[in-house]
């Protein structure tokens, strides 16, 4: 808000900021660190195997191997550093893919919400078309085609989730342009497209930023069922997805292989949806 | 020469028959403050945005022209048209809630006219800003320009809108129902306003409302509306003294007098009704045999 500004006291008011914003931001400013900076914390080489130290339980387990503090997996690997650099690679996919996805989602929905007619007409037959097919089995195909490997699970991405954001944003710029204040804007000799960049974009922003963070929690998920199925990039890299997969294989014997990335892929995915959801009720001039 | 003149418009919704607007004639000469009064659904806001091309997609205008300072419309390209309107037409919204953008802030919701229509610069439009806040009784202009609706009472922000209709000084500004979605202190205070404005400028008015009360406290003449054909074209002064059509009368002594709350809520009777919804279908009837389509 302006500096000094006192209205009728609304601006005046100061809230706090809610705890699921500083929860998640936390989380994820940790993952993001330990991505960047994974080959200097990382205590050991994710890839090195020592079958002698197969199955070492965490620290607090009796019969601990001293400096693997997660444990070991099967083929003596450490755990905590294969979390580490599996969030590289996670993190990697949820901007990449989800901004990719969002920048072209938001685009046709924006173009159809607000230009109607027959581009309305072809953007919606098309999200109708897209959405008919099972998503899992599409990826899987597509990725089938493309051949293993980062570029294409973005790429599967992106192909598959376009749609949450063109419909989504489409709505609400067909509810933004029967407003008073696009009309004001036509009536004063607006063009259409600086109309819809200036009176609609502003408003569907703060959906666009939910569905961002969603976006990104989702992209996670899909690369970790990529890899749980090993579609996703080498099996030696370490991916959650993998580390998942290869964990349920030991469950019995070794509970920590399959909980550990599984705990963090969940506060990962839920903390951009609190991220998101918080960010809004915080700055969307609309809900103030 | 009067400023708008509306000859024999009429519209309809796509794929369906019925005429919403049934031949409208209208002048508005410039300066003048014309009401446009009728129940709901008589089609009143629709002319209003039939001339400044708000129309939506689903209605279409089958007959009739309109013409700005003697320039007919629709002979323009949709371009012209576009730049033609901007340049001499304004509205002032009915609600003054949703008709600013919430995610800007007020400064270039106002400034953008003039950069837009008048080509000025910045800092031109920004001091101009200043001027017409302060013009509409806005205390510190210069922190409300910094402020975004939200953080505004909704007398403030209609104040806004109408600083914003004057700014590029129209011709012409519809008004349409500008006091409907305000409580009954701060309308008063608003229609003042406008009609204080509107001296001042001396920009043609088209006031739209089915407020029988304000018509005669801003209005010079009026169009009485009724299932979109004009059944009244005369001066305020003429209509309150005793109106010629028998739906204008019945429209008249169905308004609620303060002095008599309860007992003067008449409603229009049933003959009256049919005898002009009987005139409709003559008009329908006469526009069929013109070569009107679907009649």
């Amino acid at each position: 808000m302006a500096e000094g500004v006192k209205m009728d006291g609304r601006g005046a008011v100061r809230r706090r900021m809610p705890l699921r914003l500083v929860l998640s931001a936390g989380w994820l400013t940790v993952l993001v660190l330990a991505a960047l900076l994974a080959p200097w914390i990382a205590p050991k080489d994710p890839l090195a195997q020592d079958l002698f130290l197969g199955r070492m339980p965490p620290f607090w387990v009796a019969g601990a191997e001293p400096g693997y503090l997660l444990g070991t997996d099967s083929l003596g690997r450490d755990v905590l550093s294969r979390i580490l650099y599996g969030a590289r690679l996670a993190l990697t996919v949820a901007l990449v893919a989800g901004g990719l996805t969002c920048l072209i989602g938001a685009t046709l929905g924006l173009m159809a919400g607000f230009l109607r007619g027959w581009v309305d007409l072809v953007i919606s037959r098309l999200i109708d078309i897209w959405m008919a097919f099972p998503p899992v089995l599409f990826s899987i195909l597509l990725i089938a085609v493309l051949g293993p490997g980062l570029s294409s699970i973005i790429i599967a991405i992106v192909v598959i989730d376009w749609t949450r954001f063109a419909r989504v944003v489409r709505a609400e710029a067909m509810a933004q342009g029967a407003m008073d204040y696009v009309a004001s804007a036509r009536v004063a000799g607006r063009g259409r497209f600086s109309t819809m960049l200036t009176e609609i974009l502003p408003n569907v922003l703060p959906t666009i930023l939910v569905l961002l963070t969603l976006e990104m929690g989702v992209a996670i998920i899909v690369e970790a069922i990529l890899s749980f199925v090993n579609l996703s990039i080498s099996t030696d890299d370490p991916t959650w997805g993998g580390m998942i997969a290869e964990g349920r294989a030991s469950i019995h014997q070794a509970w920590w292989v399959l909980i550990f990335p599984l705990v963090t892929l969940f506060l990962t995915v839920l903390s951009f949806s609190q991220l998101g959801e918080g960010l809004k009720d915080r700055y969307d001039p609309v809900l103030r | 020469m009067s400023f708008l003149e509306i000859r024999n418009l009429s519209a309809k919704v796509k794929g369906n028959p019925v005429r919403l607007l049934r031949g409208v004639s209208l002048e508005v000469e410039a300066g003048e403050v014309r009401g446009l009064v009728g129940e709901s659904g008589a089609g009143k806001s629709m002319i209003g945005k039939a001339i400044l091309g708000t129309l939506p997609a689903s209605v279409e205008l089958t007959a009739g022209q309109i013409l700005l300072g003697g320039e007919d419309l629709g002979a323009l390209s949709p371009k012209a048209r576009r730049s033609r309107i901007g340049a001499t037409c304004a509205l002032i919204p009915q609600d003054p809630l949703t008709a600013l953008n919430p995610s800007r802030r007020i400064g270039p919701q106002i400034t953008d006219r003039l950069v837009d229509i008048l080509g000025w610069g910045r800092a031109k439009a920004e001091a101009r800003a200043l001027e017409l806040l302060a013009e509409v009784h806005i205390p510190d202009p210069a922190r409300v320009l910094r402020a975004y609706p939200h953080e505004l009472s909704g007398g403030m922000r209609q104040r806004i809108l109408i600083a914003s209709a004057f700014a590029a000084e129209p011709k012409l500004i519809v008004a349409d129902e500008p006091t409907t979605a305000l409580d009954v202190t701060v309308q008063k205070q608003i229609l003042k306003l406008i009609a204080e404005m509107q001296a001042r400028h001396g920009t043609a008015l088209l006031f739209v409302t089915h407020d029988l009360g304000v018509v005669s406290k801003v209005c010079d003449r009026l169009s009485v509306l009724y299932g979109g054909m004009v059944v009244e074209d005369t001066t305020t002064r003429a209509f309150f003294a005793g109106p010629s059509h028998a739906y204008s009368r019945a429209l008249l002594a169905a308004t609620p007098k303060y002095t008599d709350p309860e007992g003067s809520l008449t409603p229009v009777p049933e003959e009256v009704l049919v005898a002009v919804q009987g005139e409709l279908v003559m008009a329908d009837r006469a526009y069929g045999r013109a070569g009107g389509t679907h009649g």
